[in-house]
């Protein structure tokens, strides 16, 4: 080993090592933002450390100091852009976006080395040719599985794609199976040396990627998602075998099996398996066509002045935040009115459902940009029993999230699903823009209770006409 | 490094990527997923490798150029981004409550 070797060696352990505590701080509240900045600094780590073995060793051509220059100023600064433009609410669209051109990033090196070789050790001794192709079509099949998959599931959140109807049928699977087929044989081919056979790959994989995603309704789509990110890890170590760089490897397979885990801990939250959430298809479609028991029968609507004065007379509120708030942006218009009702010595608790909005951890972000205390914030096992004891819910925006079918109905497809008790309360005013359904698409029996209100309007507009009439009330100025 | 050795690494890192989370309080799930996700862009190293080593004037060039790019793309904007949502939770302790 001689001195580059050595540093490499050296700095690429550091690097993992970084990385593996970044990963680790990131899952604790304390540790998560300083280890977030770590991770970053490992990664930044092994670029110098790659960097400087090249300068050290080969060297690095001037032209090739160009490539890298434009490519990474032009993805960095994009990415950078979006990073600090986009609002909260579609953190996960964003993660999905970013995920998805991880995925292409493998792809397309995958690729270019393919046609391109340039990886004198898989000719030479130590990695044999037949290795070196397999790794290539790992990286070009997951890589092209992680793009599409990430892009279908972007655009069902940011709701510029629905789940087509077509795709509820049976025959879905069939197609993907076709796919998944081609993608197969074009696999082997490949990687018995047709080179031809990689377009093949290309295009299949991709498709594949759409046709499983596609029919994924959106209340799965943060489990797909943390799947894909999990695929996205297992193509960089794909990656890694190709360029014969262990750190790509470790660091991918962390990524890998960390990402399989935490999509493990989501589907707990919404007591969904992963095969269910991965061939079930959507709930929505399902429902309509075995039960069409749709129909309200005891809906109230009350105005928000009498929400008000209810408010008024509460002791204890517990608020059910849901996507509706999020899309509303009302976050800091609730804290308005929550801020009031404890001046006037009510007790004000948020009810966190592990999947409230679209992706867990959701709400808790968008509350604490409106600065709510963070010790109001109150996980799902430990308030459903002070539900019992709470004079008024306000359910915001939130739907399938407070369903009480999910406890009492068995044959409803949201069965089994852990639900806020929120009918458990003496009133519940649920904050609604109008009656349709959740985004499971399942009627909510909650609407049909008796102590339960509905207030129609956007959660923004009801709630800062809360506002005035708790003013009016003279609430909050005592 | 042979095969099998590179063979180990995954399966350790694999195993190490296994055990590193256990609980993961829902409050972090979104940004663990968002940091994860741009850990896993650090095929920009494979991106990197294939520029350096790239022949004068090859297309390998330029493809590894826009990888490069897209990797950058997600791991910046991941780690950034990462970071907008926990600053929002670092704040809690030091109490904006007036």
């Amino acid at each position: 080993m001689n001195l580059p070797d050595i540093i490499k060696f050296v700095i690429d352990l550091v690097a993992v090592l970084l990385l593996a505590l970044g990963i680790k701080g990131l899952s604790k509240v304390r540790s998560a933002r300083e280890a977030n900045i770590l991770a970053a600094f490992a990664m930044l780590l092994s670029v110098i450390g790659l960097l400087s073995y090249y300068l050290g060793t080969s060297g690095i051509p001037s032209q090739s100091w160009v490539w890298i220059i434009v490519g990474s100023l032009v993805g960095s600064l994009l990415g950078t852009l979006l990073a600090k433009k986009v609002p909260m609410t579609s953190m996960p669209e964003t993660v999905a976006l970013f995920n998805g051109f991880g995925g292409m990033s493998s792809l397309l090196v995958a690729i270019g080395a393919f046609l391109f070789p340039f990886n004198e050790v898989a000719k030479s001794v130590s990695l044999e040719p037949f290795i070196n192709d397999l790794s290539i079509s790992v990286s070009i099949f997951v890589g092209a599985i992680t793009f599409s998959g990430s892009i279908v599931a972007m655009a069902k959140l940011q709701g510029w794609l629905s789940t087509p109807r077509w795709t509820q049928v049976k025959a879905r699977h069939f197609v993907n199976i076709v796919f998944g087929v081609t993608s197969l044989v074009a696999f082997i081919y490949l990687i018995s040396g047709n080179i031809s056979s990689i377009w093949l790959l290309v295009i299949a994989s991709t498709l594949l990627g759409v046709g499983v995603t596609l029919p994924i309704g959106g209340a799965d789509m943060p489990v797909v998602i943390s799947l894909l990110n999990s695929y996205s890890g297992i193509a960089a170590a794909a990656a890694g075998f190709v360029v014969d760089s262990q750190l790509l490897i470790v660091a991918g397979a962390m990524v890998g099996a960390a990402g399989l885990i935490l999509t493990q801990v989501m589907c707990k939250g919404m007591n969904r398996s992963l095969i269910s959430v991965l061939f079930g298809g959507s709930l929505s479609a399902q429902t309509t066509s075995s039960s069409g028991s749709g129909e309200y029968t005891n809906i109230t609507s009350c105005s928000v002045e009498e929400c008000a004065l209810t408010l008024e007379a509460a002791n204890r509120v517990i608020v059910v935040p849901g996507y509706g708030l999020a899309v509303a942006q009302a976050q800091h218009t609730l804290r308005e009115v929550t801020k009031k009702l404890e001046q006037n010595g009510i007790e004000v608790v948020y009810a966190i459902h592990p999947v409230a909005g679209r992706m867990p951890g959701h709400m808790n972000v968008l509350l604490a940009e409106a600065d709510v205390p963070y010790e109001q914030l109150k996980e799902m096992d430990i308030v459903n029993p002070e539900f019992p004891a709470t004079d008024v819910v306000l359910v915001l925006g939130a739907n399938d999230v407070v369903n009480p079918q999910a406890k009492n109905d068995k044959s409803s497809p949201l069965y089994g699903m852990p639900v806020l008790d929120v009918q458990e309360a003496r009133t519940v005013f649920v904050i609604k823009r109008g009656m349709s359904a959740g985004y499971s698409g399942i009627k909510n029996d909650l609407f049909d209770l008796p102590n339960t209100s509905m207030v129609f309007g956007d959660a923004k507009k009801v709630l800062s006409e809360l506002i005035g009439e708790l003013k009016d009330l003279g609430v909050g100025e005592k | 490094m042979n095969f099998d050795s590179l063979l180990w690494v995954l399966l350790l890192g694999s195993l190490l990527g296994l055990e590193l989370i256990g609980k993961v309080p829902p409050t972090l799930h979104t940004p663990l997923m968002s940091g994860a996700n741009a850990i896993s862009g650090i095929t920009m190293l494979a991106a990197l490798t294939a520029i350096i080593k790239a022949e004068p004037n090859s297309p390998l060039l330029i493809i590894g150029s826009i990888s490069l790019g897209f990797a950058l793309f997600n791991v910046v904007g991941g780690f950034f981004v990462t970071d907008r949502m926990l600053a929002m939770f670092s704040r809690k302790p030091t109490k904006k409550n007036k």
